[in-house]
């Protein structure tokens, strides 16, 4: 059995804003179960605006208002010990970022100091978790392992509006892993890119990985990268996972209606017949529909959907869906 | 009704909208005044504060809080003319320079730049040395507002901008609308907000100006304003003679009336721009 | 070199056009008023109850007009106007007959340049630090504390809060001289008791202005701050761990004074007019009590030398701080 390194149970993040006396809830995570193994790859698909940023902030135990943590926890498996990020301290926390779990931002256009050359970032980085390093000392070590990943030594000399946008996400993404963290959390990390520069950054992203055997969880919204990089696939809709399985069986048997939306849009080869993309448009986080946030948009709606949400079903030992249409089927077979 | 509401739950704006209601009732008791400021000697010269003359006399034997209340009246005056006329250079150059771009743009704003970075301080006072006998409270506002135009046609002509860029001006051009006409049209109910909230800025701007031109001996001085009392308190040494009450009076209701002013302006300002709107958002869950 | 081009030249071309545009006004301002400066001047002594007969009264107009360089067409005196500003000549001043202008002002200029100098780069300086502190630590008490401060200070202009300065520590609490650059009858030496002496005046038009200044640079800064925390490069250092003096110092304040220096050169104008101002309020002999000294007694060449030298001098200020910029901002220097 592998062994998990990031468990969560029942977890809830909404964002409570307040707009002259109008209380507004997002319900951005909603009841999200997630276990994730040591040396996997992750991945989360998702429209945008179905709260997978969010889920990411709360996995990363960046929760700051008007986003809340309401219920449930996020669990860290550190050395075999169990650890409930609520409980540590801003300091511990501090500590265990970069270390153990670690960051690919969304578009690296804006993460990098813009005023200070990016060995002094490297720098900031470095001497914030390692003590007693000098200057000196941590760029030789940023240098080293710049080259390791086979990027030139001279860009550390630049400033970040000098590199161009593939060059800058994977200074970034050497930045993200130079302390070797058990967990790197991914924010669409080639979402910015053009394709050809997408292929070397992922590729960049799964040399690591198996270079230093640790978790990635990806998100993005493009299931042709999950397809080529991620071991398991938890689909993403209205602030709650509602598919989770390994790659080739979400991509072969797809149970829930979204998800089949989802593989189906994607183009194939030879295949000439228009792409379908789900029709109408994702609820609004702060106005769920009642039941199955889903149904508003499903072709196959039940009943039962408009009332109820429906609990996780394991169609396998490692493919759990939440669908009444799976239910119903289940129901019958029985 | 809604608007005022949400505005007053914003202290500021609760504060400056008490300070001055109370500062306006104050200066329209003005126009039941017993006694004409601009008559010297008429009542007993340097009264302290009684019943009679609730805060007493001046050595020119004008009644200190008669005077104050003409004085909030005239320089209310000054500042309205200065804003209100302001908006007639504000508006159409930030519209022109917003609308067309362009060398107008570059033009406009090279202007209007000018008139920010040049010491225009020094400028007024010199119009003011050649001008002041005729200087009254309307040609002190005129004065005033050819000069305090320029930031606001620049916090407005970039906010066109911003409309502009949403592009829903494209259809107007092609039914072939003349370019102000088109302009005002299109922008005024969008810029109407900013243009009031930056008039309140013009407003304080002008009022310190009429103290401190005042204070120079620059502006007809038997006009009582805010500043004209404070220059006959200064020079007949009001302080060194323990007429406090002289002093101060002016220097209290024009302290009152700049943080009247500035609240008004920045909670109604924070008000329209959702950016900080957002910002207090989550204060407010903190609390 | 791109630089020069997009950024060098351009500074360049505004500097000359500003200064040629801001004389010129000032040259046809008073020309285009219905009072010229010589019926002013005249006026001014009648009022002061000088007699003057009407031949000594026509050979004084002939000779203010010529001291106040009217005579020709309004282009003769135009070009003349520029021809002798380029000698530095601004006329004679006419109640301190025969001292030139540009003298008076070469007296006034340190007292000035140095309250300015001072007084701007301490305000300035920490104006930036607390609200950049007060901007990353927004949802803190003392911040807001801090806050509500300044929207008290702010609204209050130059010569309201100077007087309010003068009464308390002037008056109330008498602990600093109220009026002057140096005590009376002392020698200018390079002695603490002379030094000591002059800062000792200098103190309470120092403070009125650095009090304003930090108050507005505060605020400003903290704005930025503000949207600066959510910044994507300041939340990933965040999220990275880095710690928050580390944050606070290299991510948040050395971006957020980017725009302040900007500011500066905007403001330095209003400053300026604001440090005359308070001079005025504590007697402080320089440009501002000059200019003080020239209304009151109608010196209607030394106003216009003062405005003019103002106006060159901003200006050439502004200059300065652009051309400082791209040391702080690596995107103007490379690009």
């Amino acid at each position: 059995m592998d062994k998990i390194i990031l468990t969560t149970r029942q977890l809830k993040a909404f964002y409570l804003l307040d707009i002259h006396g109008r209380q507004k809830v997002v319900k951005a995570v909603n009841e999200v179960e997630l276990e994730i193994l040591e040396n996997e790859i992750y991945g989360i698909a998702g429209e945008s605006g179905c709260g997978k940023s969010t889920l990411l902030k709360t996995l990363a135990a960046v929760v700051e208002p008007p986003l809340r943590q309401l219920e449930g926890k996020v669990i860290y498996h550190i050395n075999g010990e169990e650890v409930d990020v609520s409980t540590l301290g801003d300091e511990e926390m501090r500590r265990l970022r970069w270390e153990f779990v670690s960051y690919v931002p969304q578009g690296s256009m804006n993460v990098l100091n813009p005023v200070v050359k990016l060995k002094d970032t490297y720098h900031d980085f470095i001497s914030s978790h390692v003590k007693g390093k000098s200057q000196e000392e941590t760029f030789r070590m940023a240098k080293a392992y710049i080259a390791e990943l086979g990027l030139p030594a001279e860009i550390m000399g630049a400033y970040p509006h000098q590199l161009s946008g593939g060059m800058r996400q994977r200074v970034t993404i050497a930045l993200a892993t130079l302390l070797r963290p058990k967990i790197i959390i991914a924010d669409e990390p080639t979402t910015a890119l053009d394709v050809i520069v997408q292929r070397g950054v992922m590729q960049l992203l799964k040399d690591i990985q198996q270079k230093l055997q640790n978790t990635i969880i990806l998100v993005t919204h493009d299931m042709g990268v999950h397809a080529n990089v991620a071991d398991r696939i938890g689909i993403m809709y209205a602030g709650k996972i509602v598919e989770e399985a390994p790659t080739e069986k979400i991509f072969s048997q797809p149970l829930h209606p979204y998800t089949q939306f989802l593989i189906n849009s994607l183009p194939k080869f030879g295949d000439k017949t228009p792409r379908q993309s789900v029709p109408g448009s994702p609820p609004s986080l702060a106005d769920l529909p009642t039941g199955c946030p889903f149904h508003p948009r499903c072709p196959q709606v039940l009943d039962i959907c408009k009332e109820q949400m429906p609990a996780y079903i394991a169609a396998a030992a490692d493919h759990k869906v939440a669908c009444w249409l799976v239910e119903e089927e289940n129901g019958q077979a029985a | 009704m809604k608007v005022l509401r949400d505005l007053l739950r914003d202290y500021r704006f609760t504060a400056s909208f008490i300070i001055l209601c109370i500062l306006l009732a104050y200066s329209s008791l003005s126009f039941f005044s017993p006694i004409d400021p601009t008559v010297w000697v008429a009542i007993a010269r340097d009264q302290p504060p009684s019943s009679q003359h609730l805060l007493g006399t001046d050595s020119r034997g004008i009644d200190i809080f008669w005077s104050g209340a003409f004085a909030i009246r005239n320089s209310l005056i000054v500042a309205l003319v200065a804003g209100v006329v302001s908006r007639f250079i504000t508006i159409p150059v930030a519209m022109l320079a917003g609308y067309k771009g362009g060398m107008t743009d570059r033009v406009l704003m090279f202007i209007s730049d000018s008139f920010l970075v040049i010491p225009l301080f020094l400028i007024i006072v010199l119009l003011a040395v050649l001008i002041r006998e005729n200087l009254s409270l309307v040609t002190l506002g005129l004065l005033l507002a050819c000069f305090g135009w320029a930031w606001d046609a620049r916090v407005i002509r970039s906010e066109i901008l911003s409309l502009r860029e949403r592009g829903f001006t494209q259809t107007a051009i092609l039914s072939g609308s003349g370019t102000m006409q088109l302009a005002l049209k299109e922008y005024m109910p969008f810029v109407t907000p900013l243009v009031f909230a930056t008039l309140i800025n013009v407003m304080a701007w002008a009022i310190g100006l009429e103290i401190t031109l005042a204070i120079l001996g620059l502006i007809k001085l038997d006009i009582p304003t805010l500043g004209t009392m404070i220059f006959w308190a200064l020079s007949y040494q009001a302080i060194l003679l323990g007429r406090w009450y002289w002093l101060l009076t002016p220097v209290i209701l024009s302290v009152l009336l700049f943080i009247a002013l500035y609240w008004l302006s920045v909670s109604s300002s924070e008000y329209l721009d959702p950016r900080s709107r957002i910002q207090r958002v989550g204060q407010s869950l903190r609390a | 070199m791109l630089f020069i081009r997009r950024y060098l030249i351009p500074r360049l071309i505004q500097y000359v056009l500003v200064i040629f545009v801001g004389i010129t006004a000032v040259f046809f301002i008073p020309r285009l008023l219905p009072t010229d400066p010589v019926a002013r001047t005249i006026a001014e002594l009648r009022s002061r109850g000088s007699y003057l007969d009407p031949a000594s009264i026509d050979a004084m107009v002939a000779d203010l007009t010529e001291m106040y360089g009217l005579e020709g067409s309004s282009f003769d005196q135009y070009i003349a106007f520029w021809q002798r500003l380029f000698r530095g000549d601004f006329g004679v001043s006419f109640f301190q007959f025969p001292t030139p202008v540009i003298q008076l002002i070469k007296a006034a200029l340190p007292w000035t340049l140095g309250l300015l100098l001072v007084t701007t780069a301490i305000a300035w300086t920490a104006g930036i630090l607390l609200g950049g502190v007060a901007g990353y630590f927004n949802r803190q008490g003392w911040s807001r504390a801090l806050d509500v401060l300044a929207m008290v200070v702010r609204p209050m202009p130059y010569y309201v809060f100077a007087f309010i300065l003068l009464l308390l520590f002037g008056y109330i609490f008498p602990l600093f001289p109220v009026a002057g650059g140096a005590s009376i009858g002392r020698q200018p030496s390079f002695s603490w008791p002379y030094i000591s002496d002059v800062l000792r005046h200098a103190f309470l038009p120092a403070m009125s202005l650095i009090i304003l200044g930090v108050t507005a640079w505060f605020q400003t800064m903290k704005l930025v701050v503000q949207n600066l925390n959510a910044a994507d490069f300041v939340q990933y250092a965040r999220f990275g761990g880095i710690k928050e003096r580390r944050i606070v110092s290299r991510y948040v304040i050395r971006n957020g004074m980017l725009p302040q220096i900007t500011a500066l050169a905007l403001l330095i104008g209003q400053i300026f007019s604001g440090a005359l101002i308070t001079e005025i309020v504590f007697t402080y002999p320089g440009l501002g009590t000059l200019l003080y000294n020239a209304i009151m007694t109608g010196d209607y060449n030394l106003i216009m030398g003062i405005t003019v030298f103002s106006i060159v001098a901003i200006t050439t200020a502004i200059l300065v701080i652009d051309l400082l910029y791209p040391l702080f901002d690596p995107r103007i220097r490379y690009n």
